[in-house]
This record gives structure tokens, sequence and C-alpha cells, in this order.
């Protein structure tokens, strides 16, 4: 199978901290990767990197055979890469249907000055979507008057109505209740699967990655230490003493948007 | 919402109903709503901008662009129907080179941008005497209104019909413009600008767009206010005509599309008692109650308006 | 260029001297409008009328006080007085009822309130001091001419200009760098400045920081206003062009820098007075080509380090 999404000898520093240090990584169409790792490791780095919002110094990204390096978060999520953000990055005032409006006409063209967002076409699919991931009864909702982790889902929604190839995901289930965590993957699971899209998820907690990874990559030091099966690679005792160690108890401290 | 979208264009009707009785009733009243409903529409572009989180405190450049472009062209060209659209096109040109400039820039840069621009032509209208005439201004010759040559009170009102048309005409264009994917778009740069670039939009075009849009606005309004007082001086493009602009903005509520008319009618018709009484001090009440609405109305007169009619919707 | 230089060298030098002279006063508002926002991060709009105030201030004081029969040299303490009275009176005034109340809003509600104040302080010039030219020559005659040599040439010219501004400006670049990089007070505002939260949980009183920052920018300016009252007569508008100005410089610097404004205002400052030297019509127009250019290749100032955006 050949790569979707490729990274060669991809490297960025922040004065001595190496976020990425020779990174090589292809991840497959239709698979779901999880990127686990310590806090700082440069695990949002990548995302950063490969969305287009921070320039690498060295190497190369390639999407579906053509190289994106360095090019603009706009021409990268045309190409067909969407994200979603640690934070979630909603439009507040806007409520949860026209921010997945939103994201629809994002998608379509928004160029149509005189026919309402809310249109029925757009409305209907932003209704539909929204029921896919649960968040119907939100619809109606300012985006600023949501729970953390209804945000999650509605950001989440956002990056999945633009229908991606490959769909980037930082951290989605941090700021998830832990007894909704489960639930919300499952759904996020199910979407994603039902359309095919390539996901590659930042996550700290090894259950939810255990269950829904296809591979996992542990990430250390802006470099891949690890890479296989779920299953092999978390119960290599390298790994747990190193990353899920130090791992999971970050989990409780939060974070910053930028992980790097 | 939905009865509110409804009940605007209502109140929009009985607005503009009111405007010409009271037009008809009292004829000097005529001259001051033509330029209320004339700085009325400029300040529905200052309103977009608003939309967008950003503030233009140099938006007289376009007013002052479209009345010169009347005064400059109407010798030539001495014909309403043709001059009005003339002085959109200049207004909207030369908002498209600096929207080009300033849409890359927010909040404090834009807003100073744009004043110190609005100051540079200022000065230029002022400095550049042998074609301006500097402080003197220019007269507005007599022109035509659809080939009729119109004099006394039937070319004010011809003059008051058109600012009426446009109050309505550009009223209805943002209030679709805003309700669009682009309009939504612009609020949204106010939110959470970031997250466009992440949908594939770019921001910048977004903005541009609105402020082209408010330049045309602006320059329609300096057009008819040229012809309704027929001379234009630099005074037009003074910082303190932007101030106004921006001061009608935030007294008629960001809210909705009528808030720039019923601030602009208002802002007219208490400066037609007030100004000759406190002439001096005018600037200062201006500020006062700009403070006063910013810290205790932030709605505007459009949201009391709107919060009324919600209460006895609920009721 | 020889020939040219032959005919105008006396003339260039005049506009040399002239824009240091002004470059001075700008820097003066620019660098206090500069500090207040990178604390405070409210632009304030009306920081220019603190720059007219003080010098209608320092004309009013001086000219009481040469009415009152005290000797020449104390219309030097008028304009200090002026600057401390404006600053240390509008200053906290404004801060404390005003700005405070609006910190935690949207930055368009900031600066539509700073705009409201410029729009009452401009009035509330019209109606103490009233609309006619009002002028203060004293210091200047006091100080007398000197000659500065240039290009062969020697150029008189008066002593308060060429002298006193430049050293109050220098004086001030060079006690403010000291300040913010030396005493502890200056490393708080610092402080302040680059993580506003993280100071405040170390238990840094960002309120104090805040007052006392916003009423010495305040007084810079009225500094800059009273300084400028001997070379020029005081008319409306004067804190219009000010502001306009001074955040000219601040945006062509970069936000945030000291040094950078010192020099661009001196960039600022000659290129004004050059045009108003030999194409007089220009004047008004080129501190802002200046600032245009400089932005269209370096939106970040000439100075300034690029920000990006946070997600």
């Amino acid at each position: 199978m050949s790569a979707l999404l490729e990274a060669r000898g991809l490297r960025l520093a922040f004065g001595g901290v190496k976020a990425a240090d020779g990174i090589d990584l292809a991840v497959t169409a239709g698979e779901f990767l999880a990127i686990i790792g310590p806090n700082g490791a440069g695990k949002t780095t990548f995302i950063n990197m490969a969305t287009g919002y921070l320039r690498s110094q060295g190497g190369q990204i390639l999407f579906d055979g053509a190289e994106i390096t360095g090019r603009s978060p706009r021409e990268i999520v045309r190409r067909g890469i969407a994200r979603s953000f640690q934070l979630p990055q909603l439009f507040s005032e806007h409520t949860v249907e026209e921010n997945a409006a939103l994201a629809i006409a994002a998608r379509d063209g928004i160029w149509s000055p005189f026919r309402p967002l809310l249109r029925p076409a757009w409305r209907e699919e932003a209704r539909d979507l929204l029921d896919r991931f649960g968040l119907l009864p939100a619809a109606a909702l300012r985006a600023d008057a949501l729970n953390e982790g209804t945000r999650k889902l509605a950001d989440i929604a956002m990056a999945v109505a633009l229908r991606p190839r490959v769909l980037l995901m930082d951290e989605p289930t941090s700021g998830v209740a832990a007894s909704e965590k489960m639930a919300v993957v499952e759904t996020l699971a199910r979407v994603l699967r039902s359309s095919g899209v390539t996901a590659v998820f930042v996550e700290h907690d090894m259950d939810v990655v255990e269950r829904f990874a296809d591979r996992v990559a542990v990430w250390a030091q802006g470099r891949i230490a690890a890479l296989g099966s779920p299953a092999a690679v978390l119960a290599d005792p390298e790994v747990q003493r190193n990353v899920i160690g130090i791992a999971r108890p970050a989990r409780a401290t939060g974070g910053r948007a930028a992980d790097a | 919402m939905r009865g509110l979208r409804r009940a605007e264009i209502l109140i929009a009707l009985l607005l503009a109903a009111a405007i010409v009785l009271a037009a008809f009733s009292t004829p000097w009243l005529r001259f001051v709503l033509t330029v209320a409903l004339a700085k009325g529409v400029a300040v529905l572009g200052i309103l977009l901008l608003l939309r967008a989180g950003q503030v233009s405190f140099g938006h007289a450049l376009y007013v002052a662009l479209g009345a010169y472009a009347v005064a400059f062209l109407a010798p030539r060209v001495p014909e309403a129907a043709l001059l009005l659209p003339l002085a959109a096109v200049v207004a909207g040109l030369v908002g498209t080179v600096v929207g080009l400039f300033v849409s890359r820039y927010r909040e404090i840069f834009f807003g100073m941008l744009n004043l110190a621009l609005s100051m540079v032509f200022y000065s230029v209208l002022e400095k550049l005497y042998h074609i301006t005439r500097g402080t003197d201004g220019i007269r507005v010759p007599a022109i035509t209104v659809l080939g009729q040559p119109l004099e006394g009170s039937s070319y004010d009102w011809a003059v008051f019909a058109m600012a009426l048309g446009l109050a309505l005409l550009f009223g209805l264009l943002a209030r679709a413009y805003l309700a669009s994917p682009v309009g939504q778009a612009l609020a949204a740069i106010k939110t959470r600008e970031t997250r466009l670039d992440f949908m594939g939009v770019s921001p910048r075009r977004v903005l541009l767009s609105a402020y082209v849009l408010s330049a045309v606005m602006a320059g329609c309004a300096g057009a008819v206010i040229a012809m309704a007082t027929r001379h234009v001086t630099p005074l037009l493009a003074y910082w303190t005509a932007s101030g106004e602009l921006v001061f009608i903005a935030v007294l008629g509520g960001a809210g909705g599309v009528l808030g720039p008319f019923l601030g602009a009618a208002t802002f007219e018709l208490v400066r037609v008692y007030a100004a000759a009484t406190v002439a001096d001090a005018w600037g200062m009440i201006l500020g006062a109650v700009l403070l006063l609405v910013i810290l205790f109305a932030r709605g505007g007169l459009w949201g009391i308006v709107a919060a009324r009619l919600g209460r006895r919707r609920a009721a | 260029m020889g020939e040219w230089f032959e005919q105008n060298g006396a003339l260039l030098g005049l506009a040399l001297l002239d824009g240091i002279a002004s470059a001075a006063l700008i820097f003066m508002v620019a660098v206090g409008l500069n500090l207040v926002f990178g604390v405070l991060r409210v632009l304030n709009v009306a920081h220019g009328s603190f720059f007219a105030i003080g010098g209608y201030m320092a004309a009013s004081i001086g000219l009481l006080m040469t009415a009152v029969g005290l000797p020449p040299w104390a219309s030097f303490a008028a304009l200090l007085l002026a600057a401390v009275v404006t600053g240390a009176i509008l200053g906290p005034l404004i801060e404390r009822f005003l700005l405070r109340r609006v910190y935690a809003e949207e930055s368009v509600l900031q600066l539509l309130v700073t705009f409201a104040l410029f729009m009452i302080l401009e009035d509330l010039q019209k109606i103490v001091w009233g609309v006619q030219p009002v002028s203060f020559g004293g210091p200047v005659a006091l100080m007398g001419t000197v000659d500065v040599p240039f290009a062969g040439d020697v150029i008189p010219y008066n002593a308060y200009q060429v002298i006193l501004l430049p050293v109050v400006a220098l004086l001030t670049l060079g006690g403010l760098a000291w300040f913010l990089r030396r005493t502890l007070a200056g490393r708080v505002i610092v402080a302040v400045t680059l993580d506003r939260e993280a100071a405040t949980a170390m238990g840094i009183d960002a309120g104090r920081v805040f007052l006392l920052t916003f009423t010495f920018g305040a007084v810079l300016a009225a500094l800059g206003g009273a300084l400028s009252a001997p070379t020029a007569s005081l008319v409306p508008g004067v804190g219009a062009s000010t502001i306009v100005l001074s955040f000219a410089v601040v945006a062509t610097a970069g936000l945030g820098q000291i040094e950078g404004a010192a020099l661009t205002a001196l960039m600022i400052g000659i290129g004004r007075s050059v045009a108003v030297t030999f194409e007089p019509e220009l004047e008004v127009v080129v501190p802002y080509l200046i600032m245009v250019a400089v932005l269209l290749l370096r939106p970040q100032g000439l100075f300034g380090v690029p920000e990006t955006r946070r997600i």
C-alpha cells in the first residue's frame, strides 16, 4: 500500500529544542494512526507542519505523491488535509449549526453574497452532520455556551464537514469527561470509517489508543522511537517506561495550545 | 430571530414613511433628512466592518471622494443618474487599492491606517489649491436629474428621493450580504480568524469584500451630500467627519441594518437643535454620549428597539 | 549632484536641523504611546491630546509666570510644570475611571472608548484656550542661537531646538532604557508586557503598573507638547495630527521598540522637514509614505519581531 501522507526527514527546532529531528513517517490510506509521547515531544508540531501553520527547517511533506512542504494552510486544506484543535476553535458568536454550515460553505465556496448561509441544502447537510456526531440537540446553541466535550466534537465535526481525505486531530479526547470518552471516540470512529477518512491523532489516553488505532507512533524528543501495532508498541517495556509512564500523569496537567 | 427579521422590514417601511411625511410637513426637514439618509448609508459600511470586529477612523475619506467626484465631474457630466454611479466607481476603485493594503491589518492598525490615509487625503485637498481650491471648496454646478433640469424644491425632492432609494437599496443589500456565507465569515473574523484559514477561506479577501462595499456606500453617500449641499470642502474628509460616522454606528447599534438609519436620523435632528446652542462643545457632547452608549447601552438604539420587540413577542 | 548641493546645501542643512528638532518631539509622544500599548494593550487614540494640552498648559503657565514678574529662566520650569500637571491629573483620572472599565472588553470597544475621549479632549482645549493660535516664545529667545557647521557652511540655528530638544529626547531614551532594563520597577513593567497572566500570578499588582505606566506615558506626551510650545503656535487640531504622526512612528518602528522608535522618529522627522523645504505640498504625505512602504515590506515594522497568530 502506498502512503497518502508522508514525512521525509522532517526537521524543526525551537531554539535548542528539537521538535522534529529527521522524522520519516508514512500514513497509509484508510488507517488510523495514533501519535503518543510526552508533552513537548513535538507531536502537535508535526500537525502544525503538515497543515502549513509552521514551516519546517528541513525535509519534505508529501500528500498523495505531491510535495506540500511550505504551502499555506489554505492551500493544504483545499488539497484534502483538515485538522481539529486541542483547544476547540469555534466561531463563538455563531450557533453550532452555523459553525457547521460555515465549514460546508468553506468547502463549496463562500462567494455567493446574495444567498443566505443557512440555505436549505447546506442547512440539511449541517444538521445531518451534527446528527451523526450526536450534536443535533445543541444545534441552535451559541458555540460559547457549550461544555468542553461538546465543543471538542463540534470542532472535529467542522473539520469533517470539509470532506478531507486526511484528518489530523490534536488530542480529540482531552477535555472530554472520562465517562463520555469512549462513547465520543466510538462516534468519531464510526463517522470517520463510514466516510473513508484517514486519521492521524495525537492522544494521551492509552485505552483510546489501544482500542481505535491501527498503528501507533511513539514520539520522543523529535524522533519516532517506535512504530507498530498498538498491541506490540504498548507492550514494549521501553515504551512503557519512557512514554506511558510520563504521558499518563501529564494528561492531568492539561496544557497550552502549542505542545511544542 | 426570524420574527425579528420580519419585524425589521416592517419597521424599515414605517421609518421610511415617517421620513417622507416629515419631509412633506416641514420643508426644512427635507434637507436634514436627505443628509441623514446619506450618512446612514455611509454608516452602514462602518457597520459591516464592525461585524468583523474592525473599526475605521478614516471612512470620511470615501465620503469626500464621492463628493469631490461629483464636484469635479458635474461640469462635464451634469446628470445625477450618471454622477452617482461614477462616484460609486471612484470610491470603489480607491477602496479596492487601499483595501488590499489595510485588509492585512486588524484592530489598532486597521483603525489607525485608515485614519492616517484620510488625514493625507484631507491635507491633499487642502493644499492643492490650484486644483481643489483648498478650504474654500468647490461649488457644484446645476445638474439634471434623469434629463430634467429641476430647480428649487423639485430638485431638493429629487435628491431626497435618491437618498431614500439608496438607503433602501443598500439596506437590503447589506442585509443579504450579512446573512450570506461571506457575511457570516466576516463575523467569524471577529471571533476566530485563524480557523477560517484552516477551512480554506481567506479572511483577508472576506474583509476586503466588506471594505470595498463600505467604500462604495460611503462614496454614494458623499455624492448625495454633494448634490444636496451643492458645495464640497475638505472638511468632508476631516477626522471629525470619520468620527461622526463611527459615532452614529455605535449610537444606532451594530445589531441590524436599521441601526445606522435610526442613529443618523437621531444624530442629524439633535444636531439641528443642539449645534446652534452648544456649537463649541458639540464634539465633547458626542464623545460623552459615545462613552455612555458603550458603557451602558451597548446595543445602541436598534438594540433598545429590538429588545422591546423581543419582550412583546415573549409576553 | 555637486551643483545642486552647492545651491541647496544650506537649505538641506536647515532641513536636517528642523527634522532633528521635530523628531525629538515626535519621539516623546511615540515612546509613551508605545509603552502604554505594550503594558495596557490599549492604543490610546487620545494620547496626542496630552501633547496638545501639555503645550497649551505650558503657554498659559509661562505667560502667567511672566505676568507676575518671575525671572525669564522660570519659563523652563513652566514647561516641566505644565507636563507634570497635565499628565498627573489627566493620566490617573482616565486610567482609573475609564480604561479600567474596558480592559476585559474586545479591542474594538477599547479603541472606541479612547476615541470618544479624544473627541472630548479636543473640544475641551477649544473651550479652555479658544481657537486663536496661542504662542509662547520665551525659552527660544532666552537660549539664543548657535552656529552649526554644515558642509563647509555655517548655519545659525536656535539653540533651544538644536540642543535642548534633542538632549531631552536622548535623556528620555536613555533613562527609559535604563529604567526598563536595570531597575526592579522597570523589569516589573516589562514582565507585565511580556506575559500579563504570569506576572499577575507572581503577585505583581497589574492595576498599579497600569496606572503608573499610563500616567508616565501621559507625562511624556505632555512634556513633548510643552517643549513644542515655544517653537510653534498652538492651534486646534494639533492633537489629531500628533496622534496620527506618532502612530506612524510606532507602526514603522514596530510595536514595543524604544530605540527603534527613536531612529524612526528621526527618519520621519527629517523626511518631513526635507519635504517642507523642497516640496512643501508633500509635507503631510511623507511620513505616511514611509510608513506604508515599510509596512508593505515588513508588516511587523523595521525593528519589530514578527508575531504568529496563536491557535
